[in-house]
């Protein structure tokens, strides 16, 4: 019997020549990630094992991305944690505001994740890098501090369940409808534990910004990690980036796959998520006339150039309803760069948006778009809990960023093809 | 460890965003996040828990975000363990390596009702609903992880390990 991508990275980085599902292994690690809200209690942590130094200065990636621009005093002294800590440990990877971006875009971006690498971050959608081919999984802050101390991890392997998408998706479809479709029809733990590997024709079409957006899902469905081959497309990305070896894995013919689901993508249309799951999906021809008083297009799901190309083109020369308050976040500096000389910042602020320097900011509740009791958004974010931006009574829809747009012109929930018809 | 308290039952996908909302995640301060456990779920929570009490929900507790937070707020509002039907993986980890004991066990979970008293031996995985009689047992942990749980969590397993003087 053959392994997956996902076990072959697993015993690589265990030191085994073959690993099953079920068995406990300690991992070794290529990068390991913190943020502003994790890293502190990590740190905290840290502080109490006793070892002086992390286990690799240049392994340890840490990232203040969730509430800064510092928003008050208290996340103000969270991210002077990080950064005291960063210093003291000459920590190479840590970014200051400026210079960084929302952890999932940045990382990826700078060629600090590679194929075939081993991470782990305390954020739960560390599950992004998967693809680029790498095994990447979310954890939490006490086991940031004990992989900052020993450059290792326990996990269990994961059974892996296999998702082939076959067909070319339709206009204004991309891999965030993928994946939120996928969520919709397994439910939200549909694949607890699992590793997710996202293959067949369509995905070999997908960009690569569109696959991040898919593994960064992976966790909405429970997933231990999303993952997806390396193919041309990846080499192509991380050609430019890369700055060490890496090494292509790729699933045997015979690897064991405890369930496979096939999709005809030519029948997904775009998705919207209604509150409060990521599984509560429609097609956007089912969604009914739904006000809304806030756009957000950003996040580490939806907050790279693609993203905002397709949202520029949608509306593109049109402003947002007067209801409306549209927020536009790119994920990264280098984005925002792009954006910018691309002239899409000109379009959003044409459109009366509001272009903000990278942050996670309002996905979370954060800053910087908080919702009041009763407020409904449209967000390209990955999340709808009760209460996830802000009020405990307001409502969040999930989208791609040509419905995002779109319904920021018309001021409720609406498809792109509906801009145009005059 | 054995503990006894009274049930507070919840649902399925009882999500982190609930169990601490990020508004206050800019503190990693137990007792503040304590003040603030389960708020967007049940904003009452925090007026009818007494030291001692436990958790019990359905299936994928603790789904969503990493914030360790959530565990933190839960244990800090004085609950002693949490019983559900299946846990989120990172909030399982979390759970374990911060010391909360949590226990897996969809019959137990079927057979409390809210307000029920319950005795937990974490050791033995055996839950007694004392308000009925009902004995339930629940999935046993790897020894690897017991071990954590023995020593109150991954950091102090790692000290132990790694000896105090460090590498």
């Amino acid at each position: 019997m053959g392994m997956t991508i996902t076990e072959k990275i697993l015993a690589s980085h265990a030191g085994k020549e073959k690993v099953r599902p079920g068995e406990l292994i300690n991992v070794g690690l290529d990068l390991v990630l913190g943020n502003d809200v994790t890293a502190p209690i990590a740190i905290r942590e840290f502080k109490k094992i006793g070892v002086a130094k992390v286990f690799d200065k240049d392994k340890v990636a840490l990232v203040p991305d969730h509430y800064t621009p510092n928003k008050d005093i208290k996340s103000a002294e969270q991210a002077k944690i990080l950064r005291d800590f960063a210093n003291e440990q000459q920590i190479t990877n840590y970014f200051e505001i400026g210079r960084m971006g929302i952890e999932h875009v940045l990382l990826p971006e700078l060629g600090l994740v590679l194929p075939g690498d081993a991470v782990i971050g305390a954020d739960s959608h560390t599950c992004t890098y998967g693809a680029l081919g790498a095994f990447s999984t979310g954890v939490g802050s006490t086991d940031l501090a004990a992989s900052m101390a020993t450059g290792e991890v326990w996990l269990k392997v994961p059974p892996t369940i296999k998702f082939i998408y076959k067909g070319k998706m339709n206009k204004w479809v991309s891999g965030k409808d993928l994946i939120l479709y996928t969520i919709g029809k397994i439910g939200v733990d549909g694949a607890l534990y699992r590793s997710m590997e996202f293959a067949g024709e369509t995905i070999k079409m997908l960009s690569m910004d569109s696959r991040f957006s898919m593994a960064n899902m992976a966790i909405e469905a429970g997933g231990k990690n999303g993952i997806i081959e390396p193919d041309e497309i990846t080499l192509a990305y991380v050609k430019e980036r890369a700055k060490r070896d890496f090494k292509v894995y790729k699933s045997d013919d015979d690897a064991e796959y405890e369930k496979v689901y096939e999709y005809d993508v030519t029948k997904i249309e775009p998705q919207v998520a209604f509150p409060h799951l990521p599984s509560n999906t429609k097609g956007i021809s089912e969604v009914d006339n739904i006000k809304i008083d806030q756009v957000v297009i950003g996040s580490c799901t939806n907050g790279r150039i693609e993203d905002l190309r397709i949202a520029a083109e949608v509306i593109k020369g049109h402003k947002a309803h007067k209801n409306i308050r549209l927020i536009v976040i790119p994920a990264t500096q280098k984005i925002y760069k792009q954006a910018m000389n691309e002239g899409l910042v000109d379009i959003f602020i044409d459109a009366e948006a509001a272009v903000s320097t990278p942050t996670c900011g309002p996905c979370l509740g954060g800053h910087m778009g908080i919702l009041a009791e009763g407020e409904r958004a449209l967000a390209t974010t990955n999340r709808n809990f009760v209460g996830r931006m802000g009020h405990l009574k307001s409502e969040v829809y999930l989208c791609n960023p040509a419905v995002a747009a779109a319904s920021a012109v018309l001021g409720r929930i609406a498809s792109p093809d509906e801009i145009n018809k005059g | 460890m054995i503990y006894q308290g009274k049930v507070h039952k919840y649902g399925r996908d009882i999500d982190t965003d609930v169990i601490i909302p990020a508004r206050y995640l800019n503190t990693s301060d137990p007792k503040e996040l304590g003040k603030h456990a389960l708020e967007g779920l049940d904003t009452e929570f925090i007026n009818k828990v007494s030291p001692g009490d436990m958790l019990v929900a359905e299936e994928n507790f603790g789904c969503g975000s990493s914030r360790e937070h959530a565990p933190i707020a839960i244990k800090a509002a004085g609950i002693t363990c949490v019983i559900a039907k299946s846990f989120a993986r990172i909030f399982y980890r979390n759970s374990i390596n911060m010391g909360l004991p949590i226990l897996e066990c969809p019959e137990a979970v079927d057979g409390i009702k809210f307000g029920d008293k319950v005795e937990v031996d974490t050791n033995k995985g055996v839950i007694m609903n004392l308000t009925t009689g009902d004995i339930f047992k629940a999935t046993p942990f790897p020894d690897f992880i017991q071990e954590i749980m023995k020593k109150d969590g991954l950091i102090n397993y790692l000290k132990d390990k790694l000896g105090s003087g460090g590498s």
